[in-house]
Formats: C-alpha cells, structure tokens, sequence
C-alpha cells in the first residue's frame, strides 16, 4: 500500500468513525486532541486560550507504549509554528518546509504523511497575545520540570505577575528548591508577593528587599508604596529608596550613555583600522575600502549560507574566511592598480573609487540588489542584565571586545612580528629598507592585503548589526577617513582614541540635539579641528611624514 | 550555486534587455510602455523587482493577444537613484520613446521630480508605492495607498484591538513619514490622547546606530500604558532597528511596531527571528488567501526562476495600475493618454485579495486595508482588515492645510486641488 | 609657446560651443519630424551637460593647475543651485499647492507661519544673482582661509572637502533647516517672467548656459596666463620652494579657490531651471568624485578637456543608463582605472602636449 493511499485510507476512516461520535473538522490522529485543536483552529478570542488551557493541562499517560506527545511539545509547536494545518486532509501535522511543498509527520511522529504544495499546507494562526499566552503556559509547565534552566525561566516569566502564583505553590517550591540561583530567584518572586500582605512589618522588609532592584515595576511599586501606603514607617522607608533609585538610574543612564559610546567607537574603530594601515602606514587613500568591508559582510552571510544548522559555527568561521578573501582582494588590488601609483595618493583615490563602484556592482550583479539577511546566533542575541535600569546588550558588547582584540593583535603584529619590522621599515624610508635587504614590493602587498583583510573583519562584526547589501560599504567610508585623519595618520593608538571619542561626542550630544543635528556638530567640529591642527590628535612626528 | 544561477540569470537579462533594444527599430507597430525605476543605486533594491513585475505583466498581455490587437513594448530606463535624472529620462521615454503610459518611481522626491515632465507632455504615470498624499495630478495615477489606507487604520486597530494608550511616532526626516505623522499626531491628539503621550522622532537615511533611541522608546515605554511604536523607518535603517529593540529586550508582546515600509521584499533580507509579531499595514501581503493570488504567486515564481521570491504590495498595485491601465485603453479605444485619463477613472480591476479596486476621480484607488504581523518565515499573518474598502483620500482631512480641499477629475470641476470653502482651484491648472 | 598654442586652443574651443549653440539652436527649429531636427529632450540634456562642463572647468582650475584636488565642489555647485532654486520657488507664488501667496508649500506644510530671514531677497533676480555667486564664494574663502593657512594640504584636504560636502548634504536632508528637506526644491514655474516650461526659455537656457561656459572659459584662461596663474602652477608643482621664493602662497591658493566656487555655483545656478529640481543629493560626496573623474578622464591641467570629460562621461552615462543599465557603473569604475592607470593626462593628452612644456606628472610636493 502506497503512502498515499494509506492516508486516504486512514481520512475515509476518520471520516467514517468522526461521523458517528463528533462533527471534527480539525484531526490530529489522536481522538482526545480534536476538539481542542479544532477549538484553537477555528476560534476566537477566548475559546481559543481556552483550548490552550486544556492542551496545557494534558499530562502524557504513563504508559510507555502510548505515544501521546507533551503537553509542552505541543504548545511549542504551536508557537514555532511547526504544526500545521493540512487543508486537504483537516489534519494537524507536523511540517518542515521543503522548497514549494512541506514535508508532513503525523502528530504522534509515527506516520509519515507525505508532501503537499505549500498552498495546502497552513499555519496555525497566532498573535502577539496568543504568542504571549503561550509563552506563559509554557514557562508554567517549565516550573516542574527536572531541568533548573527551565526552572529558572519559568520564575522569571512570573516576576512580573506574583499576583498569577498562588502563595501555596510558591511554599511548596521553596521547600523543594534544590538549586542555588532558582532559589534566589524563587526568594525575590516572594518578596514581590509580600508587598501585597496586610501586615506592615511584612511590606517594610519586603520594601526593603526592593532597595536594590532598580526594575521599572520595582520602582513603580515604591513610588506606589510611597504615595498610597497606610503606615508612616513604610512610607518614609519608601521614599528613601525612591531617592536612592533616583539617583541611581540617573547614574547608570550616564554610565548607558557612556557604553552606547563606546560601542559607537568600537564600530567606527573597527571600520577605520584597516584604513588608518594602508593610509595611515601607507599612504595610499583606498576609497575602496568601505567596499572591502561590505564583502567581509558578504561572507558572513555565505558561511550561514553553507552551514544554515549553525549559525555561531559560520559566523565564527567566517572570521578568518572574510580575512583571508578580503585580504586577497585587497592583494589583487594592490598588484594590478596601485602599485603603479606610489607616491601619487590623489590618483590612488580615483582608481581605488572606480574599483570601489566596481565592486558594488559585481555584488549587485551577482548576488543581488537586495540586501541579504545575516542571523545573530545565540550567544550574541540578549543582555547582560547589570540590574534594572542598565543592560548591556550582548551583540554590542561582543563588538566591543572583538574590536579591541583586534586592534591589539594589530598593534602586536606590527610591533613584534618581522612583518611589522619590515613594514614600519618600509614605510619610514623605502630606500634603506631595501638596502637593507626588504622585499619592499612584497611588504606593499602583505600590508595592502592586511588593511583589506581587516577591513573584512569589520564587515564580519558589522553584518551582526546592520543591513548587509551592496551599499554597506559607502555608509562608513567618510566616517572612516575623519577618524584616520582625527587620530593622526600612522598612529593606530591615534583611530583608537579617535574612534572611541568620536562615538562618545556623539551619543552625549543625541539626546539634546537628536541623532542627524549631532552627526553634523561632530562633522563640523572635525573640520574646524583639523584646520587647526592638520594632523590629528596624535601627529606623527620625523621626516618620514613631511611633505 | 547560487552566485552561478544569479550569473546565468542575469547573462541571460542582459541578453533579453539587448534584443528589446533591437527589437525596438524591428518593429514598429507596438505600443510602447514606459518603466521608470531605479536599477542602480541606493534605490535598486526596491524598485529592481518592480521593473521585473512590469515586465512580466507585459509578457502575459501579449501572451493573451496583446492590446488593440498590437503587441506591448515595455521600454525599461535606469534613473539610477538620481532624483534629477528621473525628469530627465522621464522626459526621454515621453518624448524620444513615444510611450504612451509610464509606471514607475518610488520615493515621493523622484515621484515629485517627474511631476512637472508628465504634466507638461500630458502622459500618464501610475505610482505604485504608499505615499503621504497632499497631491492629486491630472497626470498621476496613484495605486498605492494614500495615509488614510494605511496609516489611520493600523492606529484604528492598535487603539481598539490592542489597546495602545501611547505612541511612539518614528521615521525617517523625509516628506512620507513627516506627513503620515503629522496626520497622525492630529488624528489621536482628536481622539483624546494627550501630547505627552506621543514621542516623535526623526533619523537621518541608513541610520544604523540605534542605541539611544531604542533606550528611550523602551524608557517612554515603561510607565505603565500599554506602548506602540509606529514607524516609518526607511528600508536601509529598518535592519539595524529591529535588531536593537531585539537586542535590548523590547519583544512585540511588550511594545508592538507598526510599520508603512516593511513588507515581504525587505524581510526577505532580514534575520526575522527578532521581529516576530511586529506588525506591517498594508494592502496586501503574499500570506492573503486568494485564487487571483495564488495564480499571480505562480506566475511570478515562474517568470523569475527562483523559488524563494516573495511578492509584495507595490507589486500588487502594478498589477492593479496595469490591468486598470489596460481596461481603460480597450474602453477609450486607444491609447493616447488625454483620452485614457478620462475612459479609467470608474474602471474597476480585480485586486490580489479576492475583491475589486476601482479608480476614483481624485486618481487614487479603493483597497482593503490588512494589518499582518510578521511571522518567523518572513511571511505576514492577517490580523485584522477593514471591513470594506477604504477609498484613497488624497488631501487629509486632519491637516488643517488641506482639510477643505477636494479632488476630483470629472468634469464639470476637473480640479485636482479644490478648495471648498474658497471655491478656489489651485495648483496644476495655472 | 604656450601662449600661442592656448590662444589657438581657446580659439578652437570657443567655435566648437559657438558652432554647438547655433547647430542645436537652429535643427531645434525644424519641424518635429524632419530627419535632423533635435528634440527638446536632447535641447535640455545638452544644456544640462553645458552645466556639467562649467563645473568641471571650476574642478580643473583648481586641480589642475593648483593641485588641490577638491572632493567637495558639488556644496558650491549646489549651494548656487539652491540660491537659483529659492528666488524659483519665490517666483511661484501663489500657484502652489496650498496657493498660499507668502510661503512655498513645504514650508506651509510645516506650520510655519513667516518666511526665515535667509530666505528674503530672493524674490529679486539681481539680489539672486549675486547670492548664487558671493554664497558658495564666501563658504570657499572662509573655509580656504583656515584650511591654507593651516597649510592643510593634498589628500588631507581632500578628506575635509569631503566631509564639508557631506555635513551640508546631512544639514540639508533636515526639514529644519527651511530648503525642503529631503524633496528640495521643486515644481517651478517661470523665470524672469517666462514659462521655463516652453520651448523658447528652454532653448535660452541652453544659450545661456553656452554663453556662461564660454566666458568661463575666457576667464580662466586669461587668468591662467596672467602672472597668478604662473605663480598658481609654481604652487602645484613644488609648493614650499614658490613660498621660501617670497610668494604669498596662501593668497594665490584662496584666490583660485574662492573663484573656483563661484565659478561652481553659477553652474548650479543654471542646471538647476533646466533640470525642474534642487535637492540635497546634489551634496553627496559621490557627485563631487564623479566631477574629478570627468576632468581626469577629460585631462586635468587643460580647460578644454575638463569640457570635453564633463560632456563625454555624461553622453555616455546617458547612454549606458538606458541601454544597459547593469553596466553603468562597471564601466564607469573601468573609466576611472584604466584612465588614472594609462592615462595621467586625460583625452586631452591623448595628442596635445606631447612634447615641449612637459607639465610633470606628479601633482603632489615629493616626500
């Protein structure tokens, strides 16, 4: 019997048993489970949370030859969207897309059900409340699981709502709560739960407790406290800690501030390193560079291209992939154009920008005109959580760090490596370096190709953060040359502080003057800086650079 | 793989672009039709796929026998992203190239700088992208949808099914999302929502750094009425926001965004994990459950040879622009555009969510209005609609500038910029 | 020698855009359907490439015989198209959208309730006249002053002119600032009294703009054989020995420059009728390379290949743009590569200037 059959077969079955007991419209192969799918399918609103309820409270059967799936399988399934409704068929599956079609399993994962055209196969349909319900029902289960990560996920997804756990269940977990971190949290949820108790000595120390929690909902409980509270006592220790939250939050806005700063820099930084080498170390003006950076980006998305299970794996990965295909684009184009045009850096500047629309072009053409989406992979998704009012968020910080690896890395190379030897020899006199026995030509080329690559680097970093597309490139080529110029030519120490304090003005002057108006401040300052002191904050000094 | 089939692919349009080319001294008994959007440039990766759309159109109306028993000709140009170049070859398709319809441009500077070129040579464009209304042309036709099909509904239902109480009012520092802000600002301001309640915020083009902002959307957010943030954040800056509020935590459970310009074509290059159940407005979406869009799906699918396409709204009102455009030239018995400007307003075409739109006399369309959210495939899921079709309003009643003024292009008024109080028309006639 | 071949070159010029003005000005008038007649379309194309070549005539004055090679020449040409552009939208009056008589449309679209100060004066033609020329000028010399002064030079200034370009594109994209914002300035109706719509005032315009390159030319032309100019080529050559030989380099340079500007934006100011629209994108830093390129490829350090770059890059790119629009830019970029590459001269010094008065290759003081 083919699949095929078998499954008509099985719905003539269905078709016939439905019709003596219940109208179904909605199957799932397991008699139990129709009418609630079927409730979640076709309706609204309340029947619909309803029919999750019910879903939420099924335990699987303890026989071990029953294969009912869990409760919470179901839910998450629901959720991500991996059962489906079959229109041919009214039947839940399981399905997995596969170019216009989907793949379908039964339920119960035991039957394969075939294929069918992706118009066939529908979603179940959620919302935001519907999603966010079922968030919660899912946490819930997790607060009996044997796992104290999902122990833990579950408690905090009622910090919020203390009111929604009973006190009774709330006792019974702390005295069963073998885990340290699921205990302090399990602690503060009560706490939360105090606050609501008549008896005021219970609400001053559970006011007390909230010192140290700068939440919104913890503050807004002390501004509540404050203002509504019959006892003196509580009152008063209320507004004390409102005074101190104050304070606190305002402090720690600084210190935001101050990150998204810093992150700002490590971006700009990262974009002008590996300009600030092949200008700075030198000389030659590559306005290609912001296109350099664009084909890094480019490579994150194809490592996650060739590798769609694992996503950090590719971003990793493409790391040294970006560096080393940048840095032999950067190579090809020191050996076919600049090398002719040593010494004659505004003739660089027009080849390197004909390459630059070359490139853009070629990405146009043969990727697409589109952008392309590039996945942040776990690990960098969320935050660090410092307390209520200050976060600093993973992907930024990550940035941050990546940023000054490399820069110290760069400093090392050139600083202690022969390479380096050889490249700060060339560039402070070509002449005696090669008497001295320096392949320059080659030092060109390896020091063209390590600005490329770094600049391949960046894309990496910055297509974890931004569009990535054929334009990427042409967004932070300006930025990049004011910070080179900013920090002083040759002078990597010099883009790192440029770069850093560039992105610090800028974000203490976004709140007043908002983001375009400082943009423009810091350009003009810029300018006006660099009328007065031509080169840069840290000039490079000798006669290498005169002239 | 794929790098090799996009090569073949475009070896391929570039051979087909070269033999249309010849084609053009081959035969001179076909109309020609005018495409006017961006191939290169900043703008390339919108309206590239609009250009396709148009082209395939065509291919199918000739398929099925052409018009007035002559074959179409779609003449493609490229004004490159460069506003100035649009008049100019807007100019070169009207007056070199004899076209006897355009269709095209995308951003309202472009749209604003053919303007005096269609007027003048009396041609007609349509415009297939949502805009900020405040225009009513002669010489336009605009199937995309004017803020009262897109704008006005999406705050109707965050108000009424959401129970958003404060807003966040985003967008890019152009014309769009000014406009569409300012209505807006009136519309709730109207309905009773204090000022205090509403944040706006302006960011430059490819804004990319969005730290500061999403901090303080999440700080506006906080205090306890439920938020939303309504944007109309330009395509290039859409990635890097969506990824920040991701990144610090504002999930669409706690602070929904709404947005005007994002639909299946731009998140086909996002990441969409974190913009889950955010909200698009629209008039269509690909999700929308309708024969007439399944076989245009199919169509498109095909005439691209990529399986991983998606189709979008602008895609929609070309369809709709082209066929309107069609019935009106079979009705007007020719295709001189004096006469197709009067034979399409009242010509009613199917749309791709199952109904019909109809050409109004202020030269907009009747549309549904859907709002979807978006879904971990890049898809959009229809939440809410309108009940019926909203017909497109090209002067806002909510702006005190143009709340008397009227369009309406039947004569006896023929005045695209009626003001009924005055009983002035300005604007185009002088 | 020279003398003699720039007088016989500037000669030559001259009869070319003369003999161009009258042939387009006379198949303009033949009827629509007569083998040489040229279309309206092609009437303002040429007038806007005549733009194109008046600018490129302004980068070349100060690249190729000054050596700065200025990234931010779009800001003056299009601060003189915004200057040209505002007394336009003053000349609309109250046929604007909203037919209020005293503000354009984005302005009463704003709520704003008076015109900004910057903007009175326009409504008069001589009042604009000299805006279009003493803004762009005034940028030029305040900025030339602390820049030449400072002794801010090659690509450093390249970079700064740059990044000027770029703050005024990002001032100007902001509807603050009362220009429009993102749209510009656009939808105009007449100047000077006259419909920019008909034929005729189209046809003026072109005139017009082939009459202003060709006094441009003469300028420049003249200037350059005049002892500043001597002193102006001294300076891109070997900068610190014309200053240790007692020139005051700084003068020579600001002067130049500041003419360059104005010379800019008497371009914009005429490219901007012709074209219908002014807006900020005329700032980006791209528009201001794409203008070195036509002068490279046209040949830097002669004013008649500046011409020829300028009205050769923008045929082709015309062209490209609607044949094959997918290869606009690869050529452009080849353009730039192989031109910089093989041809440090340009067209220009394809067959000219060969021998002689070798000007030397290098634009750049030695290291």
């Amino acid at each position: 019997m083919t699949l095929r059959t078998a499954i008509v077969s099985i719905a003539a079955l269905y078709l016939l048993i439905s019709h003596q007991h219940v109208q179904a419209e909605v199957k799932t192969g397991i008699n139990e489970l129709d009418p609630l799918f079927e409730a979640f399918y076709e309706g609204r609103g309340d029947r619909r949370t309803e029919a999750l309820d019910a879903l939420a409270a099924l335990r699987p059967p303890a026989t071990p030859i029953d294969t009912q799936p869990d409760a919470r399988e179901l839910l998450q399934g629901i959720l991500d969207g991996d059962l489906m409704f079959h229109k041919p068929s009214s039947t839940i599956v399981w399905a997995i897309k596969d170019g216009r079609e989907f793949i379908m399993t039964s339920l119960d994962r035991t039957t394969n059900l075939g294929r069918d055209s992706s118009r066939k196969v529908k979603r179940l349909k959620l919302n935001n409340s519907i999603r966010a319900y079922l968030r919660q029902l899912i946490a819930a289960l997790g607060l009996y699981s044997d796992n104290p990560t999902e122990r833990l996920v579950a408690i905090e997804a009622l910090i919020d709502k203390p009111e929604s756990i009973e006190q009774k269940t709330l006792d019974e977990l702390l005295l069963n709560e073998q885990d340290d971190a699921v205990m302090i949290a399990l602690q503060s949820l009560s706490t939360r739960k105090q606050l609501g108790s008549a008896d005021p000595l219970e609400r001053l120390a559970a006011v007390t407790v909230l010192r140290t929690d700068l939440s919104s909902e913890s503050r807004a409980a002390i501004v509540r406290i404050e203002s509504r509270d019959d006892d003196e006592n509580v009152r008063k220790a209320a507004q004390a800690i409102r005074l101190y939250h104050e304070k606190q939050v305002n402090l720690f806005g600084w210190a935001e501030t101050l990150f998204f700063g810093l992150s700002l820099g490590s971006v700009l930084v990262l974009a002008a390193i590996g300009l600030a080498i092949s200008f700075g170390v030198m000389g030659v003006i590559n306005m290609a560079h912001g296109e350099l950076i664009m084909l890094g980006a480019y490579c994150s998305w194809a490592m996650q291209q060739l590798m769609p299970q694992s996503i950090a794996a590719a971003l990793l990965l493409s790391i040294p992939v970006a560096f080393l295909l940048t840095g032999l684009v950067g190579i090809i184009i020191e050996r076919s154009v600049i090398r002719f045009l040593y010494g004659r850096p505004l003739e660089t500047l027009l080849a390197t920008f004909g390459i630059s629309l070359i490139l853009q072009q070629m990405v146009r053409t043969f990727v697409s005109p589109q952008n392309v989406p590039v996945a942040n992979p776990e690990f960098m998704s969320g935050v660090l959580q410092i307390n209520g009012v200050f976060s600093l968020t993973l992907n930024r910080l990550y940035i941050l760090a990546f940023c000054l690896i490399v820069f110290a890395a760069l400093v090392a190379l050139l600083k202690y490596s022969r390479f380096g030897l050889e490249v700060r020899a060339v560039s402070q006199n070509r002449s005696m370096a090669r008497a001295m026995g320096v392949r320059s030509a080659r030092i060109d080329s390896l020091t063209f190709g390590l600005g490329a690559g770094i600049a391949g680097i960046a894309g990496v970093a910055l297509s974890q953060l931004t569009n990535v597309g054929p334009n990427l490139g042409q967004a932070y080529i300006v930025d990049s040359f004011m910070v080179v110029v900013f920090g002083g030519v040759g002078n990597l120490w010099g883009t790192l502080i440029s770069g850093m304090t560039l992105g610090i003005a800028n974000k203490l002057m976004e709140p007043w003057a908002g983001a375009i108006l400082a943009k423009i401040l810091v350009l003009v300052f810029l300018i006006m800086f660099i009328q007065k002191r031509p080169r840069g904050l840290f000039p490079q000094r000798g006669r290498a650079v005169e002239g | 793989m794929l790098l090799i089939n996009r090569f073949k692919l475009s070896a391929l349009a570039a051979a087909c672009l070269g033999i249309t080319s010849l084609s053009l001294y081959a035969q001179d008994e076909t109309i020609k039709v005018g495409v006017l959007h961006s191939l290169s440039g900043t703008m390339a990766i919108s309206e590239t796929t609009l250009k396709d759309t148009m082209l395939m159109l065509i291919d199918q109306q000739n398929a099925n026998g052409g018009l007035l028993g002559k074959q179409l000709e779609a003449v493609v140009v490229d004004p490159a992203s460069d506003w100035p170049l649009f008049a100019e070859k807007a100019r070169e398709l009207i007056e070199q190239e004899s076209v006897v319809a355009t269709f095209g441009a995308w951003t309202s500077v472009s749209r604003k700088s053919v303007l005096p070129v269609f007027e003048e040579l009396n041609s007609v464009l349509f415009y297939p992208v949502q805009y900020e209304g405040e225009e009513s042309s002669k010489n336009v036709f605009y199937t995309g949808a004017a803020p009262n099909q897109q704008a006005i509904p999406a705050v109707e239902y965050l108000t009424n099914v959401i129970g958003v109480e404060r807003w966040v009012l985003a967008g890019t520092d152009y014309v769009y999302p000014r406009t569409t802000n300012k209505i807006l600002e009136a519309y709730l301001q109207a309905n009773g929502v204090s000022s205090e309640d509403i944040m706006i915020n302006y960011t430059p083009f490819g804004h990319a750094d969005w730290q500061s902002i999403v901090s303080e959307i999440k700080k506006f957010g906080s205090e306890g009425k439920k938020t939303a943030v309504v944007s109309t954040i330009n395509g290039d800056a859409n990635v890097p926001f969506y990824k920040e509020l991701g990144n610090q935590g504002v999930s669409a459970e706690d602070i929904p965004v709404i947005a005007f310009s994002v639909g299946e074509e731009e998140l086909s290059g996002f990441d969409t994990e974190p913009l889950v159940g955010h909200l698009a407005a629209w008039n269509y979406f690909m999700s929308v459950d309708a024969e007439t869009n399944d076989v245009f799906i199919d169509n498109w699918l095909d005439y691209i040879g990529d399986d991983e396409r998606v189709t979008n709204d602008p895609m929609e009102a070309h369809y709709i622009g082209f066929n309107m455009w069609v019935k009106a030239v079979e009705k007007a018995g020719t295709t001189d555009p004096a006469f197709v400007q009067d034979a399409i307003i009242g010509v009613s075409v199917p749309n791709l969510t199952g109904g019909y739109s109809t050409m109004m006399p202020n030269h907009h369309i009747t549309k549904p209005v859907l709002i979807g959210e978006i879904q971990d495939d890049g898809q959009f899921e229809v939440v809410w609609e309108t009940p019926g079709l909203v017909a497109g309003d090209a002067w806002s009643d909510f702006l005190d500038s143009s709340k008397d003024i009227i369009s309406d292009w039947r004569a006896p008024l023929s005045c695209g910029n009626y003001n009924v109080s005055t009983s002035v028309c300005s604007g185009q006639n002088l | 020698m020279r003398t003699g071949k720039s007088r016989l070159s500037s000669l030559l010029f001259i009869s070319a855009v003369v003999t161009l003005l009258v042939s387009v000005t006379t198949f303009n008038q033949l009827p629509a359907d007569h083998d040489l007649h040229v279309g309206n379309f092609m009437v303002s194309l040429l007038g806007k490439y005549l733009t194109y070549a008046i600018l490129a005539v302004a980068v070349d004055l100060v690249w190729g015989y000054l050596g700065i090679l200025s990234l931010g020449h779009a800001a003056f040409f299009a601060l003189g198209g915004y200057a040209m552009g505002m007394y336009l939208m003053r000349q609309i009056g109250d046929r604007g959208v909203y037919g209020n008589p005293d503000l354009p449309d984005f302005m009463v679209f704003l709520n704003w309730t008076e015109l900004p100060w910057y903007w009175s004066g326009f409504d008069s033609f001589a009042f604009t006249a000299l805006a279009i020329l003493l803004i762009p000028g005034l940028l030029a010399f305040v900025f030339g002053w602390f820049a030449f002064r400072s002794r801010v030079n090659g690509v450093y200034l390249s970079i700064i002119t740059q990044a000027l370009t770029y703050a005024l594109m990002l001032a100007f994209f902001r509807n603050e600032m009362g220009f429009g914002g993102n749209n510009g300035l656009t939808d105009f109706k007449d100047i000077l009294g006259f419909d920019l719509r008909s034929d005729q005032v189209r046809l003026g315009l072109f005139i017009a703009s082939g009459v202003a390159l060709i006094i441009v030319y003469l300028l420049c032309d003249s200037l350059l054989r005049s002892r500043l100019g001597k002193v102006a080529i001294a300076i891109r050559d070997a900068e610190d020995r014309t200053r240790f030989l007692g020139y005051r380099v700084e003068r020579v340079k600001l002067t130049l420059f500041t003419l360059s500007a104005m010379i800019a934006g008497l371009a914009g100011a005429l490219y901007v009728p012709q074209v219908g629209i002014i807006n900020p994108g005329e700032f980006s830093p791209l528009n201001s390379i794409e203008v070195v390129v036509w002068v490279a490829i046209g040949g830097r350090g002669t004013l008649y290949g500046a011409v020829i770059g300028a009205m050769g890059v923008n045929y082709a790119k015309t062209w490209f743009t609607g044949a094959y629009p997918e290869a606009w830019l690869f050529a452009l970029g080849l353009l730039f590569v192989l031109v910089t590459l093989a041809l440090p001269k340009g067209i220009a010094g394809l067959h000219l200037f060969k021998s002689r008065n070798k000007p030397t290759g290098k634009m750049e003081p030695k290291t």
